[in-house]
């Protein structure tokens, strides 16, 4: 990958504070983002993608320990103060989050929110431009008669327009970074695809780099360029997409692979696959590997040690995983 | 939104008509209009009474007989002082809708302030310290803050600096000879305003509170951040704007509760409001003034109702949809 880098991500953790002790919802997470690329962050809940997410808009909460650098075209982002970080927020790097109706505004109407979203960056532009941006931004987003929409409420909208005007909102001031979090989650599979499509035409149309933070491989097969897998706060896979699917090198990726419905392997009444077990509790993680008490293949003694290091096993290809090559020979 | 309204206003017609039939009847079988009359040992007085009032009818045609009677202006006489009930409701009417008035409005300005700064500041050292003043105003009881009030502020200092007046009033609502909006009249007003609103700031900054703080921690607070709005636009464009319904809703419904509630206040001060009114008719057992009392409570709470309905819809469009 030649293209400049983007964004750095380097050595981020994150933990709460709580009654029970530390909760580390991220732990040691290193990527590198770059310019153009789309890349999938997948993971359950809870893996730490959304907060990774928002350790980068600088959107957590106050009680949040923050640790490790996140470099925008080489400018430290963490430590900026709240007014610095105003200048990076919606103007270079902007999001969008799943539940369009809870993320709206819901007693203002969606062309105010538009509206807003461009003056906090452009106060130098007249509000009749401003409002002509908002319009024209419904309008990319495929949005009919963008005019009219302007003074509706969010709660008029059906649920795939909402995220609609959540990207064209997100979009407003052209951001180097679009993240997009989980933004396909809550709606039906068709209105997910048109989403998906808005966010490649959006791409296509202003160059913009994607982070398309998912728990689902679907969405990410057809849209990543590469692919983060995360467990439990840390990453345990990174690979360009088609390794990732192909040549899948961490047992936790084979199992989420492994649980998706698919409809050329399995017969009628045959149970989808699952993991057994779950996650374990931010504020009480196993030694070594976290993802080893779910593990078939898991060994006492190697697994439970130390928290396994990110090996290359290809070009662009890390697994955090000490039986690479053992695991699939017992898969086999 | 106007046929919301014009709908709210429909709805509250027949909730008004059914509360006065629900007290007309209740007053009729539990007051004995002719109380009086009976140890005048006179039966024809007795029956020219029952044939004016209807007693000998049904109470459906009783009820209709009074309503009739009441919404053409004739609410009869008070049988305590013999002057005409419609005059009596109204004199007593106006200082008590002036002391709500005030009491109401500062009341909403100091509970939404304090509510924005607790929210904005939660567990700082002043939101701690208006919290705990919070449970003090509601516990503690209204005559009692307003007798501390007289002596804090009335009573002693005229005593300490030897002054020739109280620097701030504690009967009525003004001076003998005065009248209108003046000097006068906010030294009179102060104290009963303060006694009054004390409770009120005290819930509802708790309720503002609260429903700021949802509102700050609200998905649409977070986009707002995200998309780089500033701090101060946030706090009052987004949560203060979200939180301005619930409040309001508290605010109207609580002010329905004042028309009627204001007796201990206007006891303590003097002032010959509704709550005096209805006191004194019900130690002379009045029941001429006393249902007319509570019919124009009724329809007070009644469109505070209504002014709580449409506010709610004014400030959150999912409303008006219903």
């Amino acid at each position: 990958m030649s293209a400049e880098v983007l964004l750095e991500v380097e050595h981020l953790s994150i933990a709460f504070p709580t009654e029970t002790g530390l909760a580390r919802t991220v732990e040691d997470v290193s990527f590198v983002l770059h310019a153009g690329e789309t890349l999938g962050i997948v993971g359950e809940s809870g893996s730490g993608k959304s907060m990774t997410a928002m350790a980068i808009m600088g959107i957590l909460p106050k009680s949040a320990i923050v640790t490790g650098s996140i470099r925008l075209r080489g400018r430290e982002l963490l430590g900026l103060s709240d007014d610095e970080l105003r200048e990076v927020r919606g103007r270079r790097i902007a999001i969008v989050f799943q539940d369009a109706l809870a993320a709206l505004n819901p007693v203002m109407t969606v062309g105010d929110q538009l509206v807003e979203a461009v003056r906090v960056h452009r106060p130098d532009l007249s509000a009749a431009e401003h409002r002509a941006r908002a319009v024209e931004l419904l309008a990319l987003v495929g949005i009919p008669s963008p005019e009219q929409r302007m003074a509706r409420y969010p709660h008029e909208f059906s649920g795939g327009m909402r995220q609609r005007v959540m990207i064209g909102m997100s979009i407003a001031n052209e951001p180097e970074l679009l993240i997009a979090d989980e933004a396909t989650t809550a709606l039906d599979v068709t209105v997910q695809a048109q989403i998906l499509d808005v966010l490649r035409e959006v791409q296509a149309r202003t160059g913009t780099t994607v982070m398309l933070i998912t728990h689902d491989l679907g969405v990410v097969a057809g849209s990543a360029d590469r692919v983060l897998v995360m467990y439990s706060g840390g990453v345990v896979e990174s690979a360009p997409v088609e390794p990732i699917f192909y040549d899948t090198a961490h047992p936790y990726t084979a199992g989420l692979l492994a649980s998706l419905p698919r409809l050329d392997r399995r017969s009628r009444d045959e149970r989808l696959f699952q993991i057994p077990g779950q996650p374990p509790l931010p504020t009480a993680w196993p030694a070594g590997c976290r993802f080893a008490p779910r593990c078939r293949h898991a060994i006492a003694g190697r697994c439970d040690v130390a928290v396994p290091a990110a090996v290359e096993v290809g070009a662009g290809h890390t697994a955090a995983c000490v039986r690479i090559g053992e695991w699939q020979e017992e898969a086999r | 939104m106007f046929t919301f309204i014009i709908r709210r206003v429909l709805y509250s017609i027949p909730v008004i008509l059914v509360a006065s039939f629900v007290l007309f009847w209740a007053v009729r079988s539990t007051f004995d209009p002719l109380a009086k009359l009976r140890q005048a040992h006179d039966p024809s007085v007795i029956q020219r009474e029952i044939e004016r009032l209807g007693l000998d009818r049904s109470i459906v045609e009783q009820y209709f007989l009074w309503l009739k009677a009441f919404v053409t202006g004739d609410w009869g006489t008070s049988s305590r002082t013999g002057s005409p009930v419609f005059q009596l409701i109204g004199e007593a009417l106006w200082p008590t809708a002036q002391l709500a008035f005030w009491g109401l409005l500062v009341a909403v300005v100091i509970a939404g302030a304090v509510s924005v700064y607790s929210a904005v500041r939660r567990y700082s050292l002043g939101d701690n310290l208006l919290t705990g003043a919070s449970y003090l105003g509601i516990a503690m009881p209204a005559f009692w803050f307003g007798l501390i009030l007289i002596q804090t502020f009335a009573v002693w200092p005229k005593e300490q600096f030897g002054l020739a007046e109280p620097p701030l009033y504690f009967v009525g609502l003004h001076s003998p000879g005065e009248s209108g909006f003046n000097l006068d009249y906010l030294r009179h007003l102060v104290l009963p305003v303060a006694a009054l609103m004390i409770a009120l700031v005290a819930t509802w900054s708790r309720f503002g509170r609260a429903a700021m703080l949802d509102a700050l921690s609200s998905d649409y607070v977070r986009t707002a951040r995200a998309k780089g709005v500033p701090r101060r636009q946030i706090i009052w464009r987004h949560a203060v704007r979200n939180s301005l319904a619930p409040f309001v809703t508290v605010v109207a419904l609580d002010a329905a509760v004042l028309i009627g509630g204001l007796v201990v206040t206007e006891q303590i001060f003097a002032i010959p409001g509704m709550g005096r009114l209805f006191l004194d008719s019900l130690v002379a057992g009045d029941v001429f003034v006393l249902l007319p009392w509570m019919i124009v409570v009724a329809i007070a709470v009644v469109i505070c109702n209504l002014l709580a309905d449409i506010g709610y819809a004014l400030l959150d469009p999912r409303v008006r949809l219903r």
